[in-house]
C-alpha cells in the first residue's frame, strides 16, 4: 500500500493534504513561505483574488467545527472558488459503501477539492484512496489521527512571532491522547527541528508511544513549561473520554490548567497558544487566554492565509502529471 | 544589442519629461506611482526620484491575477503588493519593464481595480516589443524593439540597470 505517497504526485508535489508525517522541511517551508503572501489579502478593500476562478471546493465536515470549517470556507473563497458545504448528519455514521457513493455523487457534479472532517481516523485517507484523479482532499481532522492545517497554521504563527525553529523548547501541555492537532504538531515540530520538544499531561492522557517520537515526556506542569519558548495548550476533549481518566475538571485545572502562576516558570517573552475552542478554567485562566502573551486569535487569523496556500498549491500544478493514481 | 547604462539613463529621462508634459510639472508629483515586479519596481524607482512624486512608490506582484495559473502552477517567489489602502480617484502611472504579450498590464489592471476606482492608469514602459496579444499600448515608451520570434528582451538590475537582447531559452 503506498500510504505514505497518497498525498504526493509522481513529480513529488503535493497533491492531497492528509497529514504532516512524511513531509519534508523544505515542503513545509514552502506552505509557509506561500500563506505569508496570501497575509495582505486580508487586508485589500476587495479581499478577493482570482486564483481558484471556476474550481468548487466540497467542505464536507462529519463532525462538528467552527473554526476550521469557518475558516477552510473563507479561505476558498478569498481564492474565489466556490464552496459547497455538507453538513452530515454526526449521530448517523456514514461508513463504507455509503460513503463512497456519495463521493461518486459529489464527483459527477465535477467538484474539484473535498475537504474532509471526521470523527473516525484514516477516513481522508480512505476518502483520497477512492477519488477520481482530477479531485484533491485535504484532510481537515480525522479521529484521534491528524489535522494537518491546524498544525501548519501554528506552525506559521510560531515563525511569525520567533522567527527560527531551531532554537526554541516548545511545550504542548494537555490531553495528548486524544488530540490529533498534538500528533500533528508533534510531526511539524520534529520535522522543523525545534531544539526541544515536551509534552506535558497526566500519565492517563499520555499515549505510550509518544517517546517515540523524539519528544520529551514531562507529568509535572512545572517541570514541563520551565524555560519554555512556546507553550501550547490542548483542549480537553471530554466528548471523546470514555471511562475516568481524570478525577474531576477542577482537579485538572488545579494541576495543569495553565494560568498566570505557571506560565511565569516559562521564558518572559515565552507566546501561548490554543487550536481552540478553549475550555476556560479547564485548561487554560481566562487571565492568560486574554492576556499579552497569548496569540490564540493570531492563530485564527493565519488559519486563513495557511489553508489559502494549501488548496493553492494543491490544486495549482501545472499539469504535467498524467499518473495513474 | 545591448543597451548601456548611459542610454538607459537618457531613456529614463527622456520619458520623465514626457511625463511631465502628460501631466504638467506639479500634477505630475500627485501621481501614484505603481511598478510591476520586478523589473518594472527597478524602472519606476528612477522616475520616481526624478519627478519628486509625493506618495510612496506603489509595487504590484501579478502573480496571483495571472491568466495562466492553471497551466504553470503556483509560484513560490511571490512577493506582497504594496499599494495604498485604496486607489479610488488616483491618477495612477503604471511601470512596467518590458511590454510585449500585454498579459501583464492585463493582470496588472485586474488587481489595480481591487483596491478601488482610479481616475485614470497611464502605462508606461522602458521598452515595447512586438508579439502583443491582446488590444494594450503603452502611453510612454522608452525604447521600441523589432525582434526575431526567438529572441528575447531582458531587463537586468537594479544596479546597474542593462537591457540586453538574448536568445529564447
Amino acid at each position: 500500500m503506498r500510504r505514505r505517497n497518497l498525498q504526493l504526485d509522481a513529480q513529488g508535489r503535493l497533491r492531497h493534504l492528509l497529514t504532516i508525517e512524511g513531509l519534508k522541511r523544505q515542503q513545509i517551508v514552502d506552505i509557509l513561505d506561500t500563506a505569508e503572501s496570501f497575509i495582505g489579502v486580508g487586508d485589500q478593500p476587495v479581499r478577493k483574488i482570482p486564483l481558484l476562478r471556476g474550481k468548487t471546493v466540497v467542505n464536507l465536515f462529519f463532525e462538528a467545527s467552527t473554526r476550521t470549517l469557518t475558516t477552510f470556507e473563507l479561505a476558498a473563497k478569498r481564492l474565489s472558488a466556490d464552496v459547497l458545504k455538507i453538513n452530515i448528519n454526526t449521530s448517523a455514521t456514514v461508513k463504507g459503501e455509503s460513503l463512497l457513493d456519495m463521493l461518486r455523487n459529489l464527483e459527477a457534479m465535477h467538484c474539484d477539492m473535498f475537504v474532509v472532517r471526521h470523527g473516525d481516523s484514516g477516513a481522508a485517507h480512505l476518502i483520497a484512496q477512492h477519488v477520481a484523479p482530477h479531485i484533491s482532499v485535504v484532510n481537515a481532522g480525522d479521529g484521534r489521527h491528524a489535522h494537518p492545517t491546524q498544525a501548519l497554521l501554528d506552525m506559521f504563527t510560531i515563525r511569525q512571532q520567533k522567527g527560527e525553529f531551531a532554537p526554541l523548547t516548545v511545550a504542548i501541555v494537555g490531553d495528548i491522547l486524544h488530540s490529533r492537532v498534538a500528533r500533528s504538531q508533534i510531526h511539524a515540530l520534529t520535522t522543523l527541528g525545534v531544539s526541544e520538544l515536551r509534552v506535558v499531561a497526566p500519565r492517563t492522557l499520555v499515549p505510550e508511544a509518544v517517546s517515540g517520537l523524539g519528544v520529551h515526556v514531562f507529568h509535572d506542569l512545572h517541570e514541563g513549561l520551565r524555560d519554555a519558548d512556546v507553550v501550547i495548550m490542548l483542549r480537553l476533549q471530554k466528548e471523546r473520554m470514555q471511562g475516568a481518566m481524570l478525577p474531576s475538571e477542577h482537579e485538572y485545572f488545579h494541576t495543569f490548567g495553565l494560568t498566570e502562576d505557571s506560565l511565569a516558570v516559562a521564558k518572559p517573552d515565552a507566546i501561548v497558544m490554543h487550536p481552540g475552542p478553549i475550555n476556560r478554567c479547564v485548561e487554560i485562566s481566562s487571565e492568560v487566554a486574554d492576556g499579552p502573551q497569548s496569540v490564540i486569535l493570531q492563530q485564527v487569523s493565519n488559519g486563513i492565509a495557511v489553508r489559502m496556500a494549501v488548496m493553492s498549491m494543491v490544486l495549482g500544478r501545472a499539469p504535467v502529471d498524467e499518473e495513474a493514481r | 544589442m545591448t543597451t548601456q547604462q548611459t542610454d538607459i539613463d537618457t531613456l529614463l529621462g527622456t520619458m520623465a519629461d514626457q511625463l511631465r508634459t502628460r501631466f504638467g510639472d506639479d500634477a505630475v508629483k500627485k501621481t501614484l506611482m505603481v511598478g510591476i515586479h520586478t523589473g518594472g519596481v527597478w524602472v519606476a524607482e528612477r522616475l520616481y526620484q526624478q519627478l519628486n512624486i509625493e506618495q510612496p512608490l506603489a509595487q504590484l506582484d501579478i502573480s496571483f491575477y495571472r491568466d495562466d495559473f492553471s497551466r504553470i502552477g503556483m509560484n513560490p517567489q511571490v512577493k506582497p503588493s504594496r499599494l495604498p489602502t485604496t486607489v479610488d480617484d488616483a491618477h495612477i502611472v503604471l511601470v512596467d519593464d518590458v511590454l510585449h504579450t500585454g498579459r501583464t498590464v492585463r493582470a496588472a489592471l485586474n488587481e489595480l481595480f481591487d483596491y478601488g476606482r482610479p481616475a485614470s492608469v497611464t502605462l508606461v514602459t522602458l521598452a515595447e516589443r512586438s508579439g502583443r496579444e491582446l488590444p494594450i499600448q503603452a502611453d510612454i515608451v522608452g525604447l521600441n524593439i523589432t525582434l526575431d520570434t526567438h529572441e528575447h528582451v531582458k531587463l537586468t538590475g537594479p544596479e546597474p540597470l542593462r537591457l540586453d537582447v538574448v536568445e529564447a531559452p
